[in-house]
């Protein structure tokens, strides 16, 4: 058997390739975060509860309509983005011209009644949901065995990342994006509807965060604490990456995936603190995150 | 100066044509800090009108209340004979007002290009990118570079000619050659002259009343959030002594 370092390659890549999967929901959730808190200021605390919720309406699509996975992909991310539109409108837009710390309050709570509400409902043993036909099975490579879902999760994370950091970057309505993210008041007094700026950015950001739910369904189990367990960690993600910015939480998502996949084979003990380690060094050598801009 | 030679003094100099924008017992607040009191004046359609006055006097501010983006404001804003004193800066926009702030407001997270074509079209008639470019060859030169790598002038052209590209009539300028070289401050008088030839409307803030006086029709005097007096351009210099008591210089 071969050996890098002492360790059998299998398992070298094996962590490394879980690494990369958990790295890809970390970049897709940051992702949403980032661009909630660069255009809106708001910190969203509900974010774990929506990629729950992109999960759950995965589930409920096949159990209650007999829709599958790909239905999933595009009915999930619509119907909770089209959530997060109307929590924007009613509660959040209220909170603009009020500290970060209502913001976080008021997404914090929505966040545990959401959870709560799944619980009283589906209880916390979690549902089963089947990997599409499509990509079951795997593949044989040289040095490891792929499954076929788990390729899939990766290179459609990076896709979409891509995808998104393009339209931010190089469209008009990137632009505006950008733009509105930097003065807002300006912005609005040249004419452009920035209100529904904000609304639309909202929707997209929760939006992402379902997409992960759905991506998510078939790996871990559809459990109402799904989004409260991996949270956390995102949280750290965007610290590290700098809040707010785009590239930064894409690139520091998978990064960290890595990390975290190296340590489970090195040192297996530190892999559940890998991650906090490093957000403690960041902040103390580079307090705007690695990516961020100081204030 | 008593209200009713001024009011005498602004009708002398009237034309016929209905005001472009007329402010009336215009208040205005920054948070609990009153800080316009009663601004009154307007301007006539294809008209230069520059607001003077110390630091601190209230011309940027009177300028974001017209356009909509100071917090609390009353009294009357018409436009074009539209009451705007109620609407989002917004829609204000929208009715053909555009605005160059006193800091230019250029992006620094958008290209030179980006920041040319981001306030939407609110009007027709509004100049092509071609046609910038002409008034301002260093904005296509520099067309790719980050927004605020641009020199002071090269922004200040940028943050014209991007309105320009909008097709509002009614432009508000916040001193626009504030720390800027003679040359470009030059290059920034010949461009107003020409849009005011093409009948652009300009409410002009400037502390330099001598570069204010090669292209104004009127000047306001403005102190402590009030207009406080009004000088025809054609009797600046018979005036010189009294701006010199206001602006104290
Ligand atoms: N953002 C602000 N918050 C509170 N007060 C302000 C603000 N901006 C300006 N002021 C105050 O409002 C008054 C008018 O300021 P401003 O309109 O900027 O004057 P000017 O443009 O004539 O120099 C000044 O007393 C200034 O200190
Ligand atoms: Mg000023």
């Amino acid at each position: 058997m071969m050996t890098i370092l002492g360790v059998p390659t299998q398992a070298l890549f094996g962590q490394l390739l879980l690494g990369l999967i958990n790295g890809s929901f970390y970049a897709l959730l940051s992702l949403g975060l980032a661009i909630i808190f660069g255009l809106l200021n708001i910190i969203n605390f509900a974010h774990g509860a929506q990629y729950m919720m992109g999960a759950f309406v995965a589930w409920m699509l096949l159990n209650y309509a007999g829709l599958g996975y790909w239905w999933a992909l595009i009915l999930a991310p619509l119907a909770v983005g089209l959530f997060g539109v109307v929590l924007e409108r009613l509660l959040i837009a209220r909170l603009y011209k009020l500290d970060h710390l209502y913001g976080l309050l008021l997404t914090f709570g929505l966040a545990l009644i959401i959870q709560g509400l799944f619980r009283q409902q589906y209880g916390v043993s979690g549902l089963p949901y089947a990997i599409p036909p499509e990509l079951s099975g795997g593949q044989r490579l040289p040095f490891m065995f792929l499954p076929n879902y788990r390729g899939w999760i990766v290179a459609f994370s990076l896709v979409i990342c891509i995808v998104t950091w393009l339209v931010i970057e190089k469209t008009k309505l990137g632009a505006y994006l950008r733009a509105a993210t930097e003065n807002p008041t300006l912005v609005q007094a040249f004419g452009v509807n920035v209100p529904l700026l904000l609304t639309l950015t909202y929707g997209f950001g929760v939006a992402l965060a379902a997409l992960a739910g759905v991506l998510a369904a078939p790996v871990y189990s559809v459990n109402p604490n799904m989004g409260a367990d991996i949270i956390i960690v995102v949280f750290a993600v965007v610290v590290i990456g700098g809040m707010g910015s785009i590239l930064g939480s894409i690139l520091t998502g998978f990064a960290l995936g890595l990390v975290e996949g190296l340590t489970k084979v090195f040192y297996p003990e530190a892999s559940a603190t890998a991650i906090f380690v490093i957000m403690v060094v960041v902040l103390l050598v580079k307090p705007a995150g690695l990516f961020g801009k100081p204030a | 100066m008593p209200d009713a030679a001024l009011a005498e003094r602004e009708t002398a100099s009237a034309s016929t044509a209905a005001p472009s924008l007329a402010i009336e017992g215009l208040e205005g607040w920054y948070g609990e800090s009153h800080v316009l009191h009663g601004m009154r004046f307007d301007v006539r359609p294809g008209e230069v009108v520059t607001l003077l006055g110390r630091n601190g006097a209230g011309k940027t501010t009177t300028l974001r209340a017209i356009i909509g983006i100071l917090g609390k404001r009353a009294g009357s804003v018409r436009y074009d004979g539209v009451e705007t004193i109620r609407l989002s800066s917004r829609a204000i926009a929208r009715l053909g007002i555009g605005y160059v702030p006193e800091e230019r407001g250029i992006f620094s997270s958008l290209s030179v290009y980006e920041n040319l074509m981001l306030p939407p079209r609110v009007k027709p008639g509004g100049m092509s990118v071609p046609e910038i470019y002409t008034l301002f060859p260093n904005l296509e030169e520099r067309a790719g570079s980050q927004g605020t790598k641009l020199s002071g002038g090269e922004q200040q052209m940028l943050a014209i000619g991007r309105i320009l590209r909008t097709g509002a009539k009614l432009i508000l300028l916040d001193e626009p050659t504030e720390g800027l070289a003679p040359v470009i401050v030059q290059q920034i008088g010949h461009t107003l002259a020409r849009l005011k030839r093409e009948g652009y409307t300009i409410l002009l803030v400037e502390q330099n009343f001598r570069f204010a006086q090669t292209i104004a029709d009127r000047h306001f005097v403005v102190e402590q959030g009030r207009v406080v007096d009004c000088i025809l351009n054609a009797e600046l210099d018979a005036n010189i002594g009294k701006l010199h008591a206001y602006l104290g210089v």
